[in-house]
């Protein structure tokens, strides 16, 4: 033990020694806990061996946790970051603060172009790029192929939420513990409001007209709750007001939801070794209403440096290496073409080797099909599919997902819930200035 | 029996704490008390200005206000009662002459090292879950339906959750009162022929009003501020069923990053956890002379 | 402690208290027992106790994946660094509070309580500016300093019970053989106070080891302790209960080994006591 102990702090202080001798950069890089991230921290070799003078120290942290202190630390100007991981939501809104430094002038062998056009589109800012994208998603429907087999239905490639809400009702055998559909309910703007806010579009509604009035009062927004209301209260689980990406994915996993609309990262965990039904998971577009927007989100893990940051130029390098092809191809050559970050460049879609992922071309065809910038089929004043761009949306969003979620769960009737969401969202825009 | 050296010495033995506390409690009090009278949010750092009152306004009209008040006493009356009786309980029984007294005990205060996060998501996922949580697994081995816990009963299970985080705090305090009574008085009491509760009574529990008066005021203060077992299960919910004010604060610090209307909400927390104080020590005061 | 009690009843206590004893520690139980578990089988339902897939794989992958001797090292000093600076200011209080006391004793201590109302969301960003103005953002300093502030009220308070525990006429005694203030604490009141200066420090160390709030907001890599080693295991994508409590448990046990010869300690102390 003692010795031990003491071969540890020798070895510690050559390392310091060593480290001083080659005027190492030490850059700091605040992440979230996702698989995809967790595997880069496993690559780093390969960046220590092209970079021997930066070195990278992790913070990884759980995703509500990682925007606590990134958010702190960017509005207060603390500079303990070198590279941010923030999402699609972030990046426009810091952007316009100048908290951000222009990812512009990242090397020619970037290649900026290849970046998946939807996913670029939000991370420029003026014709400025703010992020670089580390890994992209939209939502689909995720189906037991059994189960609908077994029904005498098949799944049409792009569904309506007709369609859904049919299969749901003939899927649905609650002695065997099987519900139709499983969504999300737990509040949050992240959560439950992600999913109902891409819902509604499709549904017609909006969360602002362009003079930013709330659209709470509107037969959309009714017609979407009700709809979905009567979707869960009739084949989803009970207590389904707490359930988020991570309790659906689990009963999905044990079989227990004949479909699941979420995330499309989702496909490679019901496909995986955790799951009880991984060769029976089928893949749709999210559904649709006939009225030319589907209910899918756009949403995109990125990599970002704030302008309090001291060694700009490492932290570049390190962003290119990250998101760069080359990137892509280490991940493949390691852990295989599966569990390449996907959604992010258009020459992954291109590969041959990648196209035999079993989701890969509708992952691709959710994203394509996503944008961001006319999310509905109204006029809206706001960049975002599933959320607002602008910095109040993340309070609103969240108390309007409790007063949604309190309607799941029976304490409140729709039309409640929607006068409530109305007058808080009305509220809260005139406190903030937009309504005069 | 205090002379006056000895006064002026303990004056100077208790000066360092005051002095330290009193900066520790001045300057964030000071700031908070400036930033709820102002705008201030973290992402629109460009508009600021005075607000006068309208934060404490915007917190006193909120629909879950009163109902977030109820809530929070609710949770701590409720975490209170259970962890003061089954303290006692529980203390009572681990002093008598057991085997193996040792591991028992460190059996008995263990949930208090398991971090209230991890211990919240546990009882969360593992136990209280409808579909997959021991309970679940439970009922439906009794022929019964689950029980909606989180959704039904949220605020019981937040409860639940957080007495059984703090009962082994009870426990640790009363157990290490108990164990200072000597036992040549409940001796002599036995041999006077008195039952087991009449010792209990008018023995021990007269012994023990001091170490529950210390035990009760300081989980208040403690379970005043709580929130996080709040965010890892219920979010609040579902609606504002399971909101207290500590979490309406961090909903408006943490996610919607309005500092000013968070510091609002912290004065009121402050109000509101002195009037709570006040009538705990005109209640249980005079025990801490004894 | 020699009270004449009949066997049976002894094991009918033994027996109802080993009973509760495990009643209140089986979530604990159950969490090691998941972390043993594969990520499927530890939401399998129902649940699986001797059909489960056992594997030590959590452990592997927790200690790949994160540097747990660094955050350790940072727990370790900043709950001991916290406790023990808390005890140095607190016994000389509490003891003055205790023996010395004046007529607004009562409302010191009540005062002191106070300093802890404020919920902590509420001076997130008074106290995260304050830090970085002081240069203490991500020190272990910094934290041993906050640490302390935010327990020394309680320290006080459990220290000012035991004390008052003391019959004063102990002191009187010692005071009438001549011995001076210094003597009497280091003497005669320390030794009589161990139990309970013990279970302080337990409790403090502990609160200091559990505090997860301002120990992962006030730090990122230099001094971030245990709670943020959680945070970097709680709610990923994808299932993590199996993981998370082997992370949790790779946190707890090292306390539960302390609080395990704490105890010793406690009894030691207590037989002590009891000669006197």
């Amino acid at each position: 033990m003692t010795l031990s102990l003491r071969a540890l702090l020798g070895a510690t202080a050559i390392a310091a020694i060593g480290s001083a001798a080659l005027a190492e950069t030490t850059i700091t890089v605040a992440t979230v806990n996702n698989g995809d991230m967790i595997r880069m921290q496993g690559l780093m070799d390969d960046f220590n061996t092209k970079h021997p003078d930066i070195k990278v120290e992790w913070v990884t942290l759980e995703e509500n946790v990682l925007r606590q202190n990134v958010t702190t630390d960017i509005a207060t100007g603390g500079g303990q970051y070198d590279v941010m991981t923030i999402g699609t939501y972030e990046v426009p809104i810091w952007a316009k603060q100048n908290w951000l430094v222009s990812l512009n002038d990242l090397p020619a062998s970037y290649d900026v172009e290849d970046i998946l056009p939807a996913i670029r589109g939000g991370l420029t800012v003026d014709g400025q790029l703010y992020a670089a994208p580390f890994y992209g998603e939209s939502s689909m429907v995720m189906y037991r192929k059994d189960l609908m087999e077994a029904a005498g239905l098949t799944m049409p490639d792009a569904p309506t939420w007709t369609d859904i809400e049919k299969f749901a009702a003939a899927m649905t055998n609650k002695d065997t513990g099987v519900y139709g559909v499983c969504l999300r309910g737990k509040a949050g703007w992240g959560e439950n409001m992600a999913f109902l806010t891409a819902m509604s579009n499709s549904f017609g509604a909006r969360w602002f007209d362009e003079n930013w009035v709330a659209q709470f009062d509107q037969p959309e927004w009714k017609s979407t709750l009700d709809f979905y209301l009567n979707l869960m209260t009739n084949y989803g689980p009970p207590g389904a007001s707490n359930n988020g990406f991570n309790e659906n994915l689990t009963l999905f996993n044990q079989g227990k939801c004949g479909m699941w609309i979420d995330a499309t990262v989702a496909a490679s965990f019901v496909t995986g070794k955790d799951s009880t039904v991984a060769e029976h998971v089928g893949f749709a577009l999210a559904p649709d209403n006939g009225l030319g927007k589907r209910g899918n989100w756009l949403w995109a893990w990125t990599l970002a440096i704030p302008a309090s940051s001291q060694k700009q130029e490492a932290a570049k390098t390190f962003i290119d290496w990250a998101t760069n092809k080359d990137y892509l191809a280490l991940v493949a050559e390691n852990e295989g073409w599966a569990n390449v970050p996907p959604g992010t460049r258009t020459s992954l879609y291109m590969n041959e080797e990648y196209a035999k992922v079993p989701f890969a071309k509708m992952t691709l065809d959710s994203i394509n099909s996503a944008d961001p910038t006319n999310p509905s089929v109204k006029p809206v004043p706001y960049v975002g599919i599933q959320f607002v761009a602008i910095p109040e949306f993340s309070g609103m969003g969240t108390t309007v997902g409790e007063i949604f979620s309190a309607a799941l769960a029976g304490q409140k009737t729709s039309d409640e819930a929607l006068a409530e969401a109305q007058a808080l969202v009305s509220d809260e825009m005139s406190a903030a200035g937009y309504i005069q | 029996m205090s002379t006056h050296s000895t006064r002026l010495a303990s004056r100077l033995m208790v000066a360092p704490s005051v002095l330290v506390l009193f900066v520790w409690m001045a300057v964030p009090l000071a700031m908070t008390l400036y930033f709820s009278f102002r705008f201030y949010r973290l992402l629109t750092p460009d508009r600021s200005g005075w607000v006068g009152i309208n934060h404490y306004k915007w917190f006193l009209n909120a629909p879950e206000f009163w109902l977030a008040m109820g809530n929070t006493l609710a949770l701590v009356g409720g975490v209170l009662l259970i962890t003061v009786v089954l303290g006692t309980l529980i203390a009572l029984l681990i002093d008598q002459p057991v085997k193996g007294q040792g591991a028992l005990r460190i059996l008995v205060i263990a949930p208090f090292f398991v971090m209230p996060p991890v211990a919240a998501s546990i009882w969360e996922n593992l136990f209280m879950h409808p579909q997959n949580g021991l309970f679940a697994a439970l009922a439906q081995g009794l022929g019964m339906q689950p029980i909606l816990f989180l959704e039904q009963y949220p605020m019981s299970s937040v409860i639940g959750i957080t007495a059984w985080e703090w009962l082994p705090f009870a426990t640790l305090i009363l157990l290490t009162a108990m164990q200072s009574l000597s036992s040549e008085q409940l001796e002599a009491a036995e041999m006077d022929g008195a039952s087991s509760f009449a010792r209990f009574r008018y023995i021990i529990l007269p012994h023990l009003t001091r170490a529950i008066t210390v035990v009760i005021l300081i989980e208040t203060i403690f379970l005043l501020g709580i929130f996080g077992e709040i965010y890892t299960t219920t979010q609040g919910g579902p609606g504002s069923a399971s909101t207290t004010l500590p979490y309406m604060i961090y909903k408006q610090a943490i996610i919607a990053k309005d500092i000013g209307r968070a510091a609002a909400g912290g004065i009121i927390a402050v109000i509101l956890a002195n009037i709570v104080a006040y009538f705990l020590m005109r209640g249980l005061g005079r025990n801490l002379d004894a | 402690m020699a009270r004449a009690i009949s066997p049976q009843r002894k094991w009918l206590t033994t027996i109802a208290a080993w009973i509760v004893a495990i009643v209140i520690f089986f979530p604990v139980l159950w969490m090691v027992i998941t972390s043993f578990k594969t990520e499927a089988s530890a939401v399998a339902m129902p649940p699986q106790l001797f059909t489960a897939s056992w594997t030590t794989e959590n452990y592997a992958d927790v200690w790949a994946r994160s540097d747990y001797p660094r955050f350790f090292m940072n727990s370790v000093i900043i709950a001991v660094g916290s406790t023990l600076l808390g005890l140095a200011i607190a016994i000389p209080s509490a003891w003055a509070m205790a023996f010395v006391p004046g007529k607004r004793t009562k409302d010191l201590l009540m005062w002191m309580l106070s300093t802890k109302m404020m919920p902590a969301v509420a001076v997130m960003i008074p106290l995260v500016l304050a830090f970085q103005a002081l240069g203490l953002f991500d020190t272990r300093i910094g934290l041993v300093l906050a640490l302390m502030l935010m327990n020394l009220p309680i320290i006080i308070w459990m220290l000012y019970t035991y004390f008052k525990e003391i019959p004063a006429e102990i002191l009187e005694a010692a005071r009438m053989d001549g011995a001076g203030l210094w003597n009497e604490i280091v003497y005669v009141l320390t030794p009589m106070a161990i139990p309970g200066i013990a279970s302080t420090m337990l409790l403090n160390v502990i609160l200091a080891w559990n505090e997860a709030f301002w120990t992962i907001t006030l730090t990122t890599t230099k001094a971030a302790p245990l709670s943020a080693f959680i945070a970097s295991f709680s709610a990923p994508q994808g299932l993590f209960y199996a993981k998370l409590s082997a992370a949790s448990t790779m946190a707890i046990l090292p306390i539960l080994i302390l609080g395990w010869f704490s105890q010793k300690q406690l009894v030691r102390g207590l037989t002590f006591g009891a000669v006197k």
